[in-house]
């Protein structure tokens, strides 16, 4: 763990990417979320519309999980390009996903059946 | 403290390696996302063949789950043993991370194999396409993570515990956990949403 900034050449030194007990609480919390996840998508728990959503909601409470304590993305001075990083990589994923399925949506509503394209022949 | 960065110099080549290998993570990320889209657009397109419904366990897809967190959890502590110089710690744990990563390996080419002898292989719908194309391309990269892996292994006992040796373990890692949030939304999207 870095200590603070008043500690000149601190970040020169040796540090260390985290311990036994970082990795260990983050294999708790993936596993409960996990265990979470199969729960909510085989019973009748959460009202039915709303499972997908739960479901997503668990997903990315887990990959936080997971970049905190596994991958060590955290709020100390030599994390912040890291965090910067992620945050350029997050719009990018967003703009893939959002805007395909938008544009794709958009053309399969806007897409003729086989039997219209039949009748436009005549 | 970024305040202080022209006081202590420039930073030390570990966080640098690590920004730098963080940025490639973050560039395969955006590669799957692509895949996670095509997989979203084409999940119902199933050409009159067998539906995610009917064709996914998730029995299996849970043991494959478990078996690639505690990978990940394995892989975290021989950086920690390593990092102490506990050599046969790290040994452990790393032989661990390849047996729980082949153990994930085994049990997606046992399902893929399975699917494809029921003839719902990759030929068989758009849906099935890009169900490969998204699982196959996430176990592409365990299958290098794991010949990296050995690669790793034989390259720490040969020079010892060195400064780039570690810092390839690091990079290793920090892959190794990537692979495992992939999973995660994996997991999320193709197998829990699709089994319902």
């Amino acid at each position: 763990m870095a200590e603070n900034g008043a500690v000149v050449g601190a970040a020169s030194e040796h540090t260390s990417s985290g311990s036994f007990w970082t990795y260990t609480a983050g294999l708790g919390f993936a596993l409960l979320l996990t265990a979470a996840s199969f729960v909510v998508s085989q019973t009748d728990l959460l009202w039915q519309p709303g499972v997908a959503a739960g479901l997503a909601v668990l997903a990315v409470a887990q990959m936080g999980v997971h970049l905190v304590f596994f991958l060590h993305i955290g709020t100390d001075a030599e994390g912040t390009n890291n965090v910067l990083a992620l945050g350029f990589g997050v719009i990018i994923v967003a703009l893939i996903l959002a805007g395909s399925l938008w544009i794709m949506d958009h053309l399969n509503a806007n897409m003729l059946t086989p039997a219209q394209m039949m009748e436009m022949q005549h | 403290m970024s305040v202080y960065a022209g006081v202590v110099g420039p930073a030390p080549t570990r966080i640098i390696v690590g920004y730098g290998f963080w940025i490639f993570l973050l560039s395969d990320i955006i590669l799957f996302s692509a895949l996670f889209a095509t997989y979203a657009v084409l999940q119902g397109q199933t050409a009159g063949g067998p539906s995610a419904h009917q064709l996914f366990e998730l029995r299996n897809a849970g043991i494959e789950t478990v078996a690639l967190l505690f990978s990940s959890y394995t892989c975290g502590l021989a950086i920690v043993a390593i990092e102490r110089r506990r050599m046969r710690a790290f040994y452990v744990c790393f032989a661990l991370t390849f047996i729980l990563g082949a153990v994930f390996l085994s049990l997606e080419l046992n399902e893929f194999a399975g699917l494809i002898a029921r003839g719902a292989g990759p030929a068989r719908s758009g849906f099935l396409s890009a169900f490969f194309s998204l699982v196959g391309l996430h176990g592409a990269h365990v299958t290098i993570g794991l010949l990296w892996l050995i690669f790793l292994i034989a390259q720490t006992a040969y020079r010892g515990p060195v400064d780039y040796v570690c810092r390839r373990l690091l990079c290793f890692s920090l892959f190794w956990h990537a692979l495992d949030i992939i999973w995660v939304a994996l997991l999320t999207m193709v197998y829990l949403m699709g089994a319902r």
